[in-house]
This record gives structure tokens, sequence and C-alpha cells, in this order.
């Protein structure tokens, strides 16, 4: 191509503490076409996209805006140069209507530099006209759903007339004629000489909306190339840089009796009617679309969220609705999916965040031993083969791998009869993930009943005895492992399966 | 940016505050005539008992990240509690439990509105404040009440007997070991930082977050309403307006002493430095003939540069360039 | 977190759906003005059928008067607390702006550069903790705490036990707050203007909407490129000027000060504020609101003494209806939040 790329990346760093985010990444966005970007979680996508939103500066390289370098001193830089991004989580003002939220900044304007609402609202309209929404303009943007948010925002780059637009796993809380609709306008878009950068989990959708991709596997570039006559599996090979079929040992184990139960489970606007049991030797996926409702489950099972209706039993034992510390005693352990937010104190040690669950057991009279702390720290830091330096160490200076070892030895020094994993590999690199994998079926082997969440189909399929499939806050299918494809899996998933 | 630096860094400022608190007290030895000797010292450790004793309440909830702003109106209530009943003839001895009782009740009914609504405890507090303050008026309308048994205004006033520790401080003391083993030694005081730095994970790992936080503002008001029996038998003189604006003198000694306002993070000792180092300089420039102005400019300073310090540390630091 | 829905792609059912969430969200906020106002209504109706001489001239007088310095501080107090922060240094502000002013009126300055010199004096202290929390990003409960026990200490040294009394003071000055316009006194006048030039600022000025998208959502307000850190110096700003300005009308409604003017104001203050539907928590609210509270309180302070009530219990009955107001706008929070779960999921 002779015109330069609208918007590039040249061999940019760009680390955070001990972790290298990105190591030396280039990528070319050009007008008139819909580039991907593929990578496993905490392969550096996201910090990639805050790099060209001005967000991050880069360690060292540059961003190309023209083919000249550029310099953004912040988001609003990159606005001004006409980059769009449509983050994983919209970012919307909830107590503004929708209206402002799409120009805020921006707002038309009649006499003495006041707002025109009129014309703001008619043109807000007019863009949920093109795009096919029927929104209020007037409403407050809290309360709408993700997908309506996601519309918001994509009608706010539309609105800027955006020449980049990056999409950040923009259809990972869409259903699928929701994501019909997004393509026709990201297609629309490319027609009128936008550049996109379209990033998703979903293979497919990078095969049909893209025309060239990008890969990257922990923070690192691997390579940029044309769609066509790349098939599936080399791209997976590309991102996770091994055959895919070694990937998940689930090993056969005894299957005992029933450890957790869970029936008629409802929490009104959340999940409906969800009744499912796990044994003992088994491991169990839920799968389903984001915003299905599989990690709201999980929190309620464990009493995070309190239900309305059903009931959850563990060995037998039912256990009281919003309770963590009564699920906790009766033999449940729960690895949330946000390590940052839930599941570690990043400023404490690695022995007192794997303390934190025994507080009770190490108990030596009135205080904590710190010996007993430091030993069943050094016990399960032994056992899942954590890299650490000291356990006095911080848990911020440790990997996403290693900090997800430390949340499994935290619930696993629980000794839970019951374990809850939700998205257990998420954002971790390839080795560690193997491991975690292999960790999950050992445990499965001595008896544990595991209850895993997972957006990977590959690691569903790889692990599961058998895979619940859940859609819009209702189990849509069960299905056994001999019969679980990605086929029976996605449409159920998305609720082609009836 | 690691824990460990972090760490590092707090106990660094705990160092420091304790390292500024003998400077100041060398420096004012040499300075000012009178300052180190037994009777000044203990003199100026018994005004302090109040603040120190709230202090310690406070520590724990500014740890878990939460901060109750109406204690100085709960000493001002049970002061005036105190005068009215007093006034009325009941027995010093059924009128302290009540006062603190209703301290208890003070607090619980902040605890309530933070763990049941899910209220920032700022706002809370904040009413409260005007709230208790404004009860304490009506129970007692600006009247002054005097006139206490002397037994107990001497338990009040007069120090350890063969020690130079008045009473009001060895109790202090006392709650101080307690409370230092509580929050560095005990499962409670784990929970305590864990909730304060990410309550969520708290939550998570089966701490009950709700509970403990509505134990800390009981404990709170507790204190605080006993801290007002200390403060009318010490000054012989029982007041609506007692105690008025020393939740500030409190909450920079908790700053000061390295407990970092949004929680998770600082320690007793830190703490205790910070309130010996604020009654130090009170009685420095007491004795120095500086007017009472004076000292709320040095106490508003002292908050200001607490809080702004550590800020301006880590804006600065190079090491933090680039992070989110 | 909401669950994905079908009804996108059904425009139909989604437009009631949504239309009547909304009606609902904004009865809400709507709710809150109508409330304030059938408040005040039921309050003045029952003092004056106890008391007529609450409805006459001078009883209405008195409480306008009486309001407006609050309401002054109410509306630069909304504007910092829209954007998710507070100011506890307002009382003080206006103690020493109205003793300094006085003491420069005294000492012969006319009555314009007295005037612009205690707003200039309330702007710099505004400016200080809009510095202090905008840029050092230090807590601005803290900050304003501290500097609200500075600013007080350096009005008691300044002052240092004298009073400022009417007789030393320019007779415009007093004109200006005992006299009035057409019957109205300038007092609420003054504050009459300023609410509405910045109500009408924030509503219908895109900067001033930045003050909103700030305190609803600070990240997004970063991402969407809004100056955060010029914003919140601005409120500040605007509420110390504010405060000087309501100094200046201290001086002018009193004639007499001593060094303690306003002190212990900035509670009542955030009551007026919070009682009038500014969120404390940032984002929603308005100036007119605010001052609705700040008319609501001093009404009830007024009816107290009408009503021979112990005039002890209003300080505990602002304290009171403070925290109602924050307890009642969280469970209807809460409440619209159920419903518009229930709705995403059902509608």
């Amino acid at each position: 191509m002779a015109a330069p790329p609208t918007l590039a990346l040249a061999n940019v760093s760009k680390s955070f503490g001990a972790v290298r985010a990105l190591r030396d990444v280039s990528i070319e966005l050009f007008a008139g076409e819909t580039h991907g970007l593929a990578g496993e979680n905490g392969a550096g996508k996201s910090t990639l996209v805050k790099t060209l939103a001005g967000v991050h500066r880069p360690d060292s390289g540059q961003v190309l805006l023209g083919g000249e370098p550029v310099d953004f001193a912040g988001p609003a830089d990159a606005q001004q140069a006409g980059v769009a991004v449509i983050y994983q989580e919209p970012t919307l003002f909830p107590d503004l209507s929708v209206a402002e939220n799409i120009f805020m900044g921006r707002q038309p304007r009649r006499g003495l530099g006041r707002i025109d609402r009129k014309s703001m609202h008619a043109r807000t309209r007019e863009l949920f006209g093109r795009l096919g929404v029927a929104l209020d303009p007037e409403q407050p943007s809290r309360g709408l759903s993700i997908a309506d948010q996601q519309l918001v925002e994509i009608a706010k780059a539309i609105s800027r007339d955006a020449r980049v637009l990056i999409m950040d796993e923009p259809t990972a809380a869409l259903s699928g004629h929701e994501v019909t609709r997004l393509f026709s306008v990201a297609e629309a878009l490319r027609e009128q000489g936008c550049a996109l950068l379209f990033i998703s989990h979903r293979l497919d959708e990078i095969f049909t909306l893209c025309q060239r991709v990008t890969t990257l596997r922990d923070g690192a570039w691997i390579a940029s190339e044309p769609v066509d006559g790349l098939t599936h599996d080399d791209l997976i090979r590309r991102m996770v840089g091994r055959e895919v079929a070694t990937l998940f040992p689930k090993e056969e184990a005894a299957v005992g009796e029933v450890a957790l139960k869970v029936e008629r489970l409802t929490r009104e606007g959340v999940f409906t009617d969800v009744s499912f049991e796990v044994r003992r030797g088994e491991i169990v996926a839920l799968a389903g679309l984001v915003g299905a409702g599989r990690s709201e489950v999980a929190r309620a099972v464990f009493g995070i969220d309190r239900w309305d209706a059903g009931s959850v039993t563990v060995d037998g034992a039912t256990l009281p609705a919003g309770s963590p510390t009564a699920a906790m005693n009766a033999g449940l352990a729960l690895v949330p999916e946000d390590r940052r937010q839930q599941g570690l104190v990043m400023d404490l040690s690695i022995e007192r965040n794997i303390g934190l669950t025994g507080l009770r057991e190490l108990r030596r009279g009135p205080t904590i031993s710190r010996r007993a702390e430091r030993d069943r720290a050094r016990d399960w830091a032994l056992r899942l083969q954590l890299k650490f330096a000291r356990l006095a160490d911080g848990v911020g200076v440790l990997s996403g791998g290693n900090q997800q070892k430390v949340v499994l030895a935290k619930w696993l020094a629980t000794e839970p009869s019951v374990l809850i994993v939700d998205e257990p590999t998420r954002g971790i690199d390839v080795g560690t993930k193997a491991e975690v994998h292999r960790l999950l079926s050992e445990l499965a082997g001595q008896g544990i009943a595991v209850l895993m969440i997972s957006s990977e189909l590959p690691e569903v399929l790889g692990m599961a005895d058998r895979v619940l499939v859940m859609h819009e806050g209702r189990l849509a299918a069960e299905i056994p492992r001999a019969e679980a494809t990605e086929e029976s899996v996605m449409s159920a998933a998305t609720g082609r399966a009836a | 940016m690691g824990g460990l630096s972090l760490m590092g860094r707090a106990l660094r400022w705990d160092v420091l505050v304790a390292s500024l608190l003998v400077a100041v007290f060398v420096a004012g030895s040499f300075t000012t005539p009178g300052f180190a000797t037994t009777g000044n010292l203990s003199f100026a450790l018994s005004d302090l008992g109040e603040i120190a004793l709230i202090a310690l309440a406070m520590t724990l909830l500014v740890v878990a990240a939460e901060v109750d702003l109406s204690v100085a109106s709960v000493l001002g209530l049970s002061s005036a509690l105190v005068g009215a009943m007093w006034e009325g003839g009941m027995a010093i001895e059924t009128i302290i439990p009540l006062v603190v009782l209703v301290g208890a009740v003070c607090g619980l009914v902040n605890g309530l509105l933070v763990t049941r609504l899910g209220l920032p405890s700022l706002a809370v507090t904040i009413g409260t404040l005007a709230l208790y303050r404004g009860l304490a008026y009506v129970v007692l309308g600006d009247k002054a009440i005097a006139q206490f048994p002397p037994g107990y205004v001497a338990l009040a006033v007069d120090d350890v007997p063969g020690t130079p520790i008045p009473y009001p401080i060895a109790l202090f003391i006392l709650l101080a070991v307690i409370v230092g083993v509580v929050l560095h030694a005990t499962g409670f005081g784990r929970s305590l930082y864990a909730i304060g730095a990410q309550e969520q994970v708290a939550f998570f790992a089966g701490i009950r977050v709700k509970r403990i936080k509505l134990l800390l503002f009981v404990v709170s008001g507790t204190v605080a309403a006993f801290a007002g029996v200390i403060f009318t038998l010490r000054y012989g003189s029982a007041r609506a307006d007692n105690g008025l604006g020393i939740e500030l003198a409190v909450i920079a000694a908790v700053l000061l002493g390295g407990v970092d306002f949004d929680g998770g993070k600082g320690t007793l000792g830190g703490v205790i430095a910070g309130v010996l180092l604020i009654g130090l300089l009170r009685n420095l420039l007491m004795l120095g003939d500086v007017s009472t102005e004076i000292q709320s400019i040095v106490t508003g300073l002292l908050l200001i540069v607490s809080v702004l310090t550590p800020r301006l540390v880590s804006l600065i630091r190079p090491a933090l360039k680039g992070t989110p | 977190m909401t669950g994905p829905t079908t009804t996108v792609a059904a425009p139909p059912e989604q437009a009631p759906g949504g239309r009547s969430a909304r009606s609902r969200v904004d009865l809400v906020f709507r709710a809150r003005e109508l409330s304030l106002v059938i408040a005040l209504v039921l309050l003045i109706g029952a003092t004056g059928a106890v008391n007529p001489n609450f409805l006459s001239g001078q009883g209405i007088e008195d409480i306008l008067l009486n309001t407006a310095i609050l309401a002054l501080l109410a509306v630069g107090q909304s504007v910092v607390v829209i954007t998710r922060n507070l100011d506890l240094s307002v009382g003080s502000v206006v103690g020493l702006v109205a003793f300094v002013t006085a003491d420069v009126l005294a000492s012969g300055w006319g009555l314009v550069p007295g005037v612009v010199f205690g707003v200039a004096i309330g702007a710099a202290c505004g400016l200080l903790n809009g510095l202090l929390v905008s840029f050092c990003r230090v807590p601005a409960l803290v900050v304003t705490l501290g500097t609200l026990y500075v600013i007080q200490g350096v009005d008691h040294y300044i002052a240092h036990g004298r009073q400022i009394n009417a007789v030393d003071l320019p007779p415009a000055l007093l004109s200006l707050g005992n006299g009035s316009v057409l019957g109205v006194p300038y007092l609420p006048l003054i504050t009459l203007v300023c609410m509405l030039l910045i109500g009408y600022y924030l509503r219908s000025y895109p900067s001033g909407r930045e003050f909103y998208a700030i305190g609803s959502s600070p990240e997004a307000a970063r991402l969407a490129g809004v100056p955060v850190r010029r914003r919140v110096l601005t409120a500040y700003l605007v509420s110390g000027c504010l405060a000087g300005l309501a100094g200046v009308l201290w001086l002018a409604r009193f004639g007499t000060v001593i060094g303690d003017s306003a002190n212990g104001w900035e509670l009542i203050v955030i009551s007026a504020v919070v009682v009038g539907g500014v969120a404390i928590t940032g984002g929603v609210g308005s100036v007119y609101g605010a001052a609705l509270g700040a008319l609501l309180l001093t009404t009830i302070g007024s009816a107290l003494v009408v009503l021979r009530v112990n005039p002890f219990w209003q300080q505990a009955i602002t304290g009171a209806l403070l925290l109602l107001a924050i307890s009642v706008d969280r469970v209807l929070a809460m409440r619209v939040a159920r419903l518009l779960r229930n709705r995403s999921r059902h509608g």
C-alpha cells in the first residue's frame, strides 16, 4: 500500500513495574481496512489499545499518525487526532443522559456558546437511526444493558467522525443478532475509509470481519499477516505457541457422590431457575457468553450475592443465602474472576494473602502464629511451584500466573470439598496455564468437586466432564463430554439450540 | 510498585515521625524553660488524654478505610449527659455506665447507617457530628455543671501513685497495648488491613466485613463517650460544647502517624508517635505563650502536611512513572 | 452487572420499557425538589397557623435575609460536591473575609475595593484548596479540614479579640445589608443572581456539564478528555469566591464582627446541599436544589423560634435532616437499580 498507515505503533515497549506488558510491538492500521488483534488474555492487547488511545505513553518506540511520530499526552490528544476507542468496559457517565454521553465536550452550540439541547437530541436520534437503535436520547445511561452501552459508545465514535475506531472485545456481551448488526456498522465505517482495529476472543469473528490480523503472545509481537489463507489452527498456534491438542490434560477420575447441589436458584433480573449438581472427582464447566450470568451464579452460590429463591447444598448441608463465611465453613472455595479486585490484596505479602482464608486456623491462643502462617504459605507455594523470592514479598511483584497460583493456594489451603474457579487461566502465561490445568485435574483426582467457569472454549472442551451452558440467565443445555464440541456449546450459548 | 517498597516506606514514615518527636523534645528542652520537667510533661500527657484514647479507636477505623468525624460530638453529648444526670441527682456510679452505653448506641447508629445502607462514613458522620452535638445542646443548653465528687475528679487528674503518669494516660497505655496486639498480631487485625486495602478481597475470603465495621463504630462511640466522662471530670465542668473540634486533632494524629486515609496501611506505633508529637507541640506553643490561634494553625498545617508529604513523594518518585 | 438483552433487536418493546424506567429515574430527582417545596409549604403553613406573625412581612424578610448567606454558600458548595469533592473550609473563609473586610473598610477603603478585596481573599482560599485537591491529589476532606483550622486560626490571629462595630463601617455597606429594591432586600437578590448564573452555566455550557461528568465517573471523564484537574480547581475557586462574597454580605447584614463569624457553618452548608438533593457522591443535583435546602433549614430555624421550641434543637434537626436525605437517596437509588435490573432482563 502506498499511503502511510493512518495509525501505527513502531517497536513499542511498555512496562508496569516488573511486568513487561509490551515488548517491541509494531502494528499498522490502514484506512479502509479492519485489522484483527489476536492473543490470549494477558498477551498485551489491552495495553496496546491504551497506548494507541493515548492513555499510556510508550517507554520506547513510537506512535505514528499518518506516518508522522506523535506524542499523545493524554486521551484528549488521541481523540483530537481522530482515534476513538470502545473499551471492553464501557466508560459512560451513569448520571448523564445518553445524548450528553455521546457529545460530552463537543455539544452542538447555539448563541453565546450555550449547548443546543434540541439539536443534540436530534443528532443523537439520527445517529441511533443509522445504527438501528431504539434508545431515548434523554434517558440516563445508568441502567442500560452492556449491549446498549456499547451502542452508545459506537454512536459516540461515529459522531466524532473518527478516522480510527478501536473496538476492544465489543462482542463479548452481545447476542447473535446484536453482533450481526455491530458488524454491519463496522463494515459501513470501513467502506467510508475508517481504519478499524478489532479485538475478539472469538476467532470466527476475526475471520469474518478482518482483512489482516496481528498476533501477540506474552507481550511480544508474533505476526501480522493477511487473514486469507490462514486457518483457525494457524492462528491458535501463533497465540499459544504450541499445538492445541497438548494443552488440556484432564485425566479420568473416579466420580463419587454429589458434593454441590444447586436447586432452582434464582436472583431476580440476573439468573433464573438454575439447577445442577457437581460430584466428587468431576470437573463441570459453566460456559456461556459474558453476561449470561455464569459468574453471578458462582457468586450467589458462594454467598457473595443473595439469591431470591432456590437452595444450595454442600455435602448434604444447606447453605444460608448471602454468607461467604458459611459457604467456606461448609467446604466451598471460590477463586474469583478478578484477581486485583477480588482475589488478592496487592499491598500484602504472599504469606499474608494465603493466610487470609485461615485466620482462625492460624491462631495460637489469641494471636496469629507467624510460624504457622509462614508454614502454610511455604507448603502451598511449593506444591503449586510458585516462583517467588521471599514469602514476605508483596504479591504485586509477581507475574499474573504466579499471582493466580497465590489465589489458588489461598483457597486450596482451606481444604475445600467443592472448588469453584472463575476464569482460572485469565491473563496468565501459557506455561502456567498448563500447570493450572494439570492442578485442577489432580484436584479432581483427589476427590474434589470442581466447577469451572471459562470463556475459552478449548479449555472448556479439554477439561470438563460435563458442560453446563448458560444463556441469558438460564441454563440452556447440559452437554456430556462426548458430545461437547465448539458448535454444540456455542449454539446453546447463543440461544440457537431450542 | 511493589508491596515491599510500600511497606518499607510506611516503616520509614513511622521512624520519621518518631525521630521528629525526639527532635521536638530535645529542641524543646533546650529552648523552653520548664518544658522538660516531670510536672510539665505529666500535665502535657494529661492534657492529651482524650485525644490519645479516641485516636486508638480512630486508628482501627482508618486502617479499615472508614472514618468517624462524630467523636468530638459524642464526647460533648457524653459530657452534657453527665452534667444533666448529675444535676438531676443521680449517682456518678450509675451515670458513667449509662453515658458510655449512650456512646455505644451513637456508634451503633453510625455503623448501621454505614453497613446496612452502604452510605459513605464521611457523609454519615458529618451528619451525626451535627446531630450528636445538637443533642448535647438539647440536653444541657448553654449551662455548665460543676461540683463533681472529688474522688472521681482525682481519678481523672491525679497521677498513678509513685509515677508521673496520670490515670487516664495509664488507661491509655493499657488500651494501647491491647489495641497494638489486636491490630498487629491477631486475625482481627489482619482482617482490618485486608478490608482497608481491598474490601472485596476480604469479603471473598469469608471475613465478615460488615459486622467488623459495625463493631469498630461501636468501639469508637464507646471510647469517645468514656473520653467525655474523663474530660468532664478533668475540667470539673460539664458543657455541651466540651471537646468542640477535637476530631481534627485526632485525625491529624492518626494521619501524621502514617495511617493512610484510604485505608490498609499504618502502624499503631506511628499513631502513638503522632499523638505525642501533637501533644508536645501544643505544650511547647502554650509554654512559649503562643496564642491558641497559632495552635489551631499549627494543627491544621500538620494535618495538611501529613497527607501531602506521602503523596508528593509518590508523585515525584520516578519509579512510579507510567503506572496507570 | 446487567445481562445482555434481546430488546435492542425489538425496538417496539424497548422504547416503552426504557421510557418508563427513565421517567422513574427522573421522578426520583424531580421528587426531591418537589418534596422540598411541599415540606416548606407545610412548615410555613403550620407555623403560620400557630403564630400569624410568622407570615408577616417582617417575618418573611428575616427568613430571606437569613437564607441569603447560607444559600450563597450552598450554591458554591454544591459546585464542589457535584465534582465528588467537599469544601469544609467555607465557614472559616466567611469569618476571615468578614473580619479583614471590616478592617480595611474601617481603615477608610471604599465600598467597591473593599468588596473586591473580600472576594479576592475568598478566591485565594479556594485556590489553595483547589490546588491541594486537584494537583496534589490529597483527599478533599482532610485538606479542607486542615485549611478550615488554618484559616480560622489566621482569622482569630488577625482579630485578636477585637470587635469592629457598625459605626466604623461605611454606611453604603450597611445599606447593602438592610436596604431593598421594590420591597425585596438586596441580599437575597444577590444570592438569586449568583444562583441563576451558576445554575445556568452548569446546565447550558459544555464546560458546565463537565463538572457533572467528573462527579459521575472520574475515570470516564479522564478517558473522554475532560480537563479534570482544571474543573476541580475551578469548582473550589467558585466556592471560595462565593464564600468571600458571603463574608462581605455577612458584614453588611450584621454590621458587627468578631473573630469567629460563621464558625461551624460548614456543617449547615453541607446539610443544605445534601438535603437539597446534591448527591454527596457527585454527579447529581442542582444549585437550585441546594438553595432550596438552605431555605428549608433556615425556615426550620425560624419556625422553632416562633413555635417556642428550644432553639437548641436546630443543630440536631440539621444533622438528622442530612442523615435522612442521604438515607432516602440511597434507598431510592437501590430501588431504581433493582427496577432497572429486572427491566433489563424481562423488558
